[in-house]
């Protein structure tokens, strides 16, 4: 069983290695292996394409590496923390959360410093507030609301709530930030500078760190808060701790590319269809190789047509149907 | 023996070393507080549960039997008084320090996509591994020692997902006794299981509260199986009048059992440990012959109404071959039942 995971966990690696060099490679303007190689290596770092290279598609590579794993491991930990197999942060509102966090930063820029709104952090701390709130709401229904579908359908709420008040601030707002922010929630991998880079790194590191620290008490949640408690397992800080690192994950990303959906869902069941583990220590590593992959995947498509096409739509066109074929496998 | 030397090692790690297994209660009183307002379900409970025993808790629906063992495992806050294991009170113990005394099996449904019934028992360990939750040679052996235990060695890597309710019951108990706590808590073990596996599970129950010294506690509605594998039984009885504790057959004796589950269409037997049906019974008959097939023969009676009286208008006599009632000859029940009902004799 190990070594099947370890080969597993080697094609996996080695796939998005590949892609990330093809995702590198791939684009309106072709850059070659040797171009790429003396570009990161400082040979002729004048040409146009290393500068395409290291200032467009390397900060766009990663942060599609960053997006793919951070959504997946934040709707894999919604998964278990709700034992639900169709929750993920954008499904429960937490990116409705982060978008009416980031409306509020870009309608209301203009009382911010400017300092704090130019690096990112503004836009990010924003997000992540919005989406750990929302996420916090929603758990605090859960105690009360114990049907799974009932819980999704509140979250939905929440998230159309979030998005009400979005509608509102804009009815307020001058055209060039409304302009701003629907670019924004198109979601774009590309929006993401080097500056920016900065700022979202260290948060989805957190994240992640986080979510693998947690590995051993999502375990236990797996068989239902009760029987957590009877393990020894804290719910109540678990649940916070959940939520926070949720909210880092989901909100981080939200902030800079924008709502991309289904990739939450979808992910982690592809994890477990490919590693048939219900353990988080192979399920954490697993959905951040998926993940990373997938968003890569989805990154090279998108760049197929004349006009690259926004990242949500790819990455709903293949979400979407997983989501269905999860529903009816449940029957 | 270096193995054994390091288990010995591990056992001296568990902070209450030497430890009997033995929760005390002292004037407890369980029940609801929602809103100011108290509801009360039993109160001044005095209970001491011992290693090495099987405790069935037993009790008419909304006698308590829930909440008691909630509280007792500290999930829910007593109304007054205080639950106390080798003297500590549990409600100021630690989420973990409790998890090393006591271990759940609980009546929720567990579904986890993949796991095995290997993974579902390593949970068990859980209170005991660091942070990693990594499985050591020490831990794989008490793993595979609780599952051997409950008799679903065949079944260690069998998805649980795929496994007989009785067998998911067993997996479950399996991870209470990989938990290596001196008491078990079992919240009605045998609800929704058939027959052999209800006989089967609390056998096991039964063999385990000896054979490791462990105190076990359930709470179930099989009576009859109750007072044959339980050591000691308590009864709650519905209005808040306390729970008797003794062994099963003392409490037979004292009428407890009557008492408590005293209804006009049902008594307990306490010839056979069966609760019995009061039938409306308005016809008389008399029956006499074979004793094995005397007891059926009285069942169908009783079931169509007919109360057994000496000197009754009727004679049934039971032969080795059917029955007789004067000159007429039945072979089987139905048919002298269906004669008897129509009054044809």
């Amino acid at each position: 069983m190990k070594s099947r995971s370890f080969i597993l966990f080697l094609t996996l690696s080695l796939l998005t290695v590949v892609l990330f060099f093809a995702d590198l490679a791939w684009g309106s303007i072709h850059i070659s292996l040797r171009e790429m190689l003396s570009a990161f290596f400082g040979k002729g770092s004048e040409g146009v394409n290393s500068e395409i290279l290291l200032n467009f598609r390397l900060p766009k590579a990663i942060t599609a590496i960053l997006a793919g794993a951070s959504l997946s491991v934040a709707g894999l930990m919604m998964q278990t923390l709700f034992r639900n197999s169709l929750a993920d942060p954008y499904i429960l509102g937490a990116s409705s959360g982060a978008s009416l966090g980031v409306a509020l930063v870009m309608m209301a820029a203009s009382v911010l410093p400017v300092a704090f709104v130019n690096s990112g952090w503004a836009l990010i701390v924003a997000a992540i507030i919005g989406a750990s709130v929302v996420l916090a709401l929603v758990v605090g229904v859960s105690f009360r609301v114990q049907n799974a579908v009932s819980l999704l359908i509140v979250g939905l709420m929440f998230g159309t709530i979030a998005g009400s008040i979005v509608s509102v601030l804009q009815n307020f707002s001058n055209p060039d930030a409304i302009k701003l922010f629907v670019m924004w929630t198109f979601g774009s991998l590309s929006a993401v500078t080097w500056t920016y880079m900065q700022v979202l790194l260290p948060v989805v590191l957190l994240g992640l760190g986080m979510a693998f620290f947690l590995q051993k008490r999502l375990d236990g949640l797996l068989l239902g808060e009760n029987y957590a408690r009877g393990l020894g397992i804290s719910i109540l800080q678990t649940r916070f701790f959940i939520v926070i690192s949720t909210g880092l994950l989901a909100g981080g990303i939200t902030a800079f590319t924008g709502p991309i959906a289904f990739v939450g869902v979808a992910i982690p069941h592809i994890a477990r269809g490919i590693f048939r583990s219900s353990s988080h220590k192979i399920l954490l590593p697993a959905t951040v190789l998926c993940g990373a992959s997938l968003i890569l995947i989805c990154d090279i498509i998108s760049q197929v047509p004349t006009y690259t096409l926004p990242i949500n739509t790819i990455s709903a066109l293949f979400g979407a149907p997983i989501i269905i074929w999860i529903i009816l496998k449940k029957k | 023996m270096v193995e054994e030397k390091k288990i010995n090692k591990l056992a001296q790690k568990c902070p209450f070393e030497g430890f009997r297994g033995l929760l005390t209660t002292q004037n407890l009183s369980i029940g609801y507080s929602k809103k100011g307002k108290t509801n009360t379900v039993q109160s001044t409970l005095n209970l001491k549960l011992s290693a090495g025993e099987l405790v069935c808790l037993i009790g008419p629906n909304g006698s308590g039997k829930s909440t008691l063992l909630r509280t007792l495992t500290g999930l829910q806050k007593p109304l007054a008084g205080k639950t106390l294991i080798d003297g500590k009170e549990i409600l100021k113990l630690k989420q973990r320090e409790k998890a090393l005394l006591i271990a759940l099996v609980l009546t929720e449904r567990v579904d986890m996509e993949n796991a095995t019934v290997y993974n579902l028992v390593s949970l068990g360990r859980h209170p005991h591994s660091n942070w990693w939750g990594n499985i050591s040679t020490i831990e794989d052996k008490i793993i595979r020692q609780a599952i051997e235990m409950v008799h679903l060695g065949h079944k260690m890597f069998h998805p649980i997902n795929e496994l007989s309710d009785g067998e998911k019951q067993r997996a479950m108990i399996a991870k209470a006794l990989a938990q290596d706590t001196p008491i078990i808590m079992l919240d009605e073990p045998t609800a929704h299981l058939d027959l052999p596996n209800r006989v089967e599970i609390m056998l096991l129950l039964h063999k385990l509260a000896h054979e490791t010294k462990k105190a076990i506690i359930l709470s179930t509605h099989e009576l009859d199986l109750a007072l044959q594998a339980a050591d000691r039984i308590w009864l709650m009885s519905n209005e808040n009048n306390g729970i008797e504790c003794g062994v099963p057959e003392d409490l037979v004796f004292n009428g407890s059992f009557n008492h408590v589950f005293e209804s006009k269409s049902y008594f307990f037997n306490a010839a056979n440990g069966n609760f019995s049906m009061n039938y409306p019974m308005n016809r008389k008959v008399w029956v006499s012959g074979d004793k094995t097939r005397m007891y059926w023969t009285l069942r169908a009676l009783a079931r169509a109404g007919f109360m057994v009286v000496e000197d009754a208008e009727i004679q049934i006599s039971v032969t080795e071959t059917g029955w007789e009632i004067k000159e007429n000859c039945f072979k089987t029940i139905e048919e002298l039942l269906d004669k008897l009902g129509k009054g044809l004799i």
